[in-house]
């Protein structure tokens, strides 16, 4: 209750909740083979602000969330987070740093329940070994139930009690897509990367995300970088949008700058020459 | 009708984590396992212990083994009857050796040898999937084969490669008649079934069934592949090398390398596969199903008056056996574990399905 009544204090959609730089990105270069999927790109994400990423398809959104969660290494560039210079890494170590995210294509656990996937998200937090387990008695079942109701507390939040038990493979594509943030969420991150989280819903879909998007935003001040192309959305919720085409960035700063920028307009619409 | 939930609700976590939920399911899995314990052992033949339960039992658990591996990792082993052919012989070196080692102990030496060898053979899993990953298994499947027929320090320079245990005892216990013997097993199967259970309804479960779903999505919420992926290769094999030094010990009694061949690796990943990936339940009614089979199918012609000749029915064993898995993978690759949970769901409901 106490994170919230704090929030509450704070102004919501003003410049103040907005903290110091937490994830700096500097001149990254990222090749496959011949292909430059990035080049020389920079830019900074500050604590407790929604960082969208734009830009037309094959822009290299994803891979830059790639680069930042680990999955992909960039050739040149460096990335500090929260101040310290990070060497090359696997994902689940950027995990363990508190960067959680969703996927374009929903990367959910197909054959189990919405109540262990989101469980799953938790993993990291959970210190019970093996034979621990096997025993199921004692510490780990006490572990298990404390991690449970921090999942009821992301179940509760995410408005999805009813299908708690429910295989995610036979869940609809709108409610996969609320589990897979859910997953993210039981992570409590610092950093919530999110791509394209509302593809292929309808209006009243996209309302329910931007909603969830922006309470955590505001409840738990989780940090978010956010790609999506429902440009109404980018530009009310985000504080500061980049945007890249062809791997490069052509345009950067709050979404009434970008909106006006000629080199974003060219790209969306194309020029006259 | 009888099979209902209602009025049963959960107060509390605790109740939420049951292995069985419903008072129904609580209530019949303990007169299974008393039926089981105290019943069978005083009412059966000592033919039926010892050609139909004390196998079924030890398939059982094999197929337990496997089954965390292939259906709750996702990693496709075709080792399985090498790794229980290291259970067996660990064990028994380990008896020959050391011969005041207590029976148990020499049990589960054997599954830790299988662990480690299970683990070894694991590796490739960190590059491999799929197809290519059941060669690779294959290959252990060869060289163990090889292994304990070639090499004569494993045999401990048995002339016929053969090798056979005496009495056993467990504790002072004589592990003789059948019911001994069986009522053995069954202890086993008992223990490494709620284990097991236990593994996958916890973390570890979830990571090794977040492996087999999604693993760069495992990776991404911090799930080290290699961790999940041996831990599953450690424990399917440790149960699967104690499932084989039981075979060995108190199915066979005397065993030869053929005993483990890649016949027993089909069979157990068959039963696992008709049984049901992916739930311990499926891996009893799989050993049952492949255990019953042949009996069921050389008695019931005669039942009708047609008797078949001993090798047309081991023939058409064969037949029957390939078209129910092709069948199964097609109608129901959930195996008999999902026909039985869609019954309990139609039981639950019935006769108002509404």
């Amino acid at each position: 209750m106490n994170d919230m009544t704090q929030t509450l204090e704070t102004p919501v959609a003003g410049r103040e909740r907005i903290g110091g730089v937490i994830l700096d990105l500097q001149n990254i270069s990222l090749r496959f083979g011949g292909v430059k999927a990035l080049t020389d790109i920079s830019f900074d994400v500050r604590e407790h602000e929604i960082r969208s990423i734009i830009g037309p398809n094959g822009a290299g959104k994803s891979s830059m969330l790639n680069v930042i969660n680990g999955v992909y290494h960039p050739q040149e560039g460096r990335i500090l987070f929260r101040g310290a210079l990070r060497e090359k890494m696997e994902p689940q170590v950027a995990a363990a740093q508190g960067i959680a995210r969703t996927f374009q294509n929903i990367a959910l656990f197909k054959g189990m329940t919405v109540l262990d996937n989101i469980m799953t998200g938790r993993n990291l937090k959970m210190k019970c070994n093996l034979f621990q387990h096997a025993l199921f008695w004692g510490a780990a079942q006490k572990e298990e139930i404390a991690h449970r109701i921090k999942v009821e507390e992301v179940i509760d939040f995410l408005e999805i009690q009813s299908i708690r038990n429910t295989p995610v493979g036979r869940l609809p594509y709108g409610l996969q897509k609320r589990v897979e943030l859910g997953r993210a969420l039981a992570a409590e991150p610092e950093l919530l990367l999110l791509d394209e989280p509302m593809a292929g819903m309808n209006v009243e879909e996209k309302q329910d995300m931007c909603r969830f998007i922006l309470d955590v935003n505001d409840e738990y001040g989780t940090t978010i970088v956010l790609i999506e192309h429902d440009m109404g959305v980018v530009m009310d919720i985000s504080d500061r949008v980049v945007v890249l085409d062809y791997g490069k960035k052509i345009g950067d700063g709050a979404p009434d700058e970008v909106k006006n920028n000629p080199d974003v307009i060219a790209a969306y619409l194309g020029t006259s020459h | 009708m009888f099979y209902r939930e209602n009025g049963q609700f959960k107060a509390s976590y605790v109740e939420d984590q049951r292995i069985f939920k419903v008072q129904q399911d609580r209530v019949a899995i303990i007169a299974i396992v008393a039926i089981a314990a105290l019943l069978v052992p005083m009412l059966a033949s000592d033919y039926l212990l010892r050609a139909l339960l004390i196998p079924f039992l030890i398939l059982s658990l094999a197929a337990i083994g496997l089954n965390i591996l292939v259906g709750y990792c996702g990693q496709i082993s075709l080792g399985t009857g090498a790794f229980m052919a290291v259970g067996a012989y660990a064990a028994w070196n380990l008896g020959v050796r050391v011969p005041e080692t207590p029976l148990l102990l020499q049990i589960l030496a054997g599954g830790a040898c299988a662990t480690a060898i299970g683990v070894l053979f694991g590796i490739p899993s960190l590059r491999l999937r799929g197809l290519y990953l059941a060669v690779s298994t294959l290959a252990a499947q060869f060289f163990l084969d090889w292994a304990f027929l070639r090499i004569p320090a494993l045999t401990n320079y048995s002339t016929s490669g053969s090798v056979s245990v005496g009495s056993l005892s467990f504790f002072g216990l004589p592990v003789e008649s059948a019911a001994q013997k069986y009522l053995f097993c069954l202890g086993f199967v008992v223990v490494f079934a709620v284990i097991a259970k236990n593994l996958v309804r916890s973390g570890t479960g979830r990571q090794w069934m977040a492996i087999r779903d999604m693993d760069i999505a495992a990776g991404v919420i911090g799930i080290r592949p290699a961790y999940a992926k041996l831990t599953a290769f450690a424990v399917s094999s440790f149960i699967v090398g104690v499932a084989g030094a039981l075979w060995g010990f108190v199915h066979l009694g005397a065993w030869e390398p053929l005993a483990f061949g890649l016949d027993r690796s089909f069979q157990l990943l068959f039963m696992i596969i008709i049984g049901g990936l992916g739930s311990i339940a499926g891996s009893f009614f799989g050993a049952a199903f492949i255990v019953l089979l042949p009996i069921v199918l050389t008695n019931v012609p005669e039942l009708f008056g047609l008797p078949l000749s001993v090798d047309t029915a081991a023939h058409l064993e064969h037949v029957v056996f390939g078209a129910l898995i092709v069948i199964f993978l097609i109608a129901e690759p959930h195996g008999l574990a999902r026909l039985w949970s869609i019954g309990r769901e139609k039981l639950r409901l019935w006769p108002f399905p509404y």
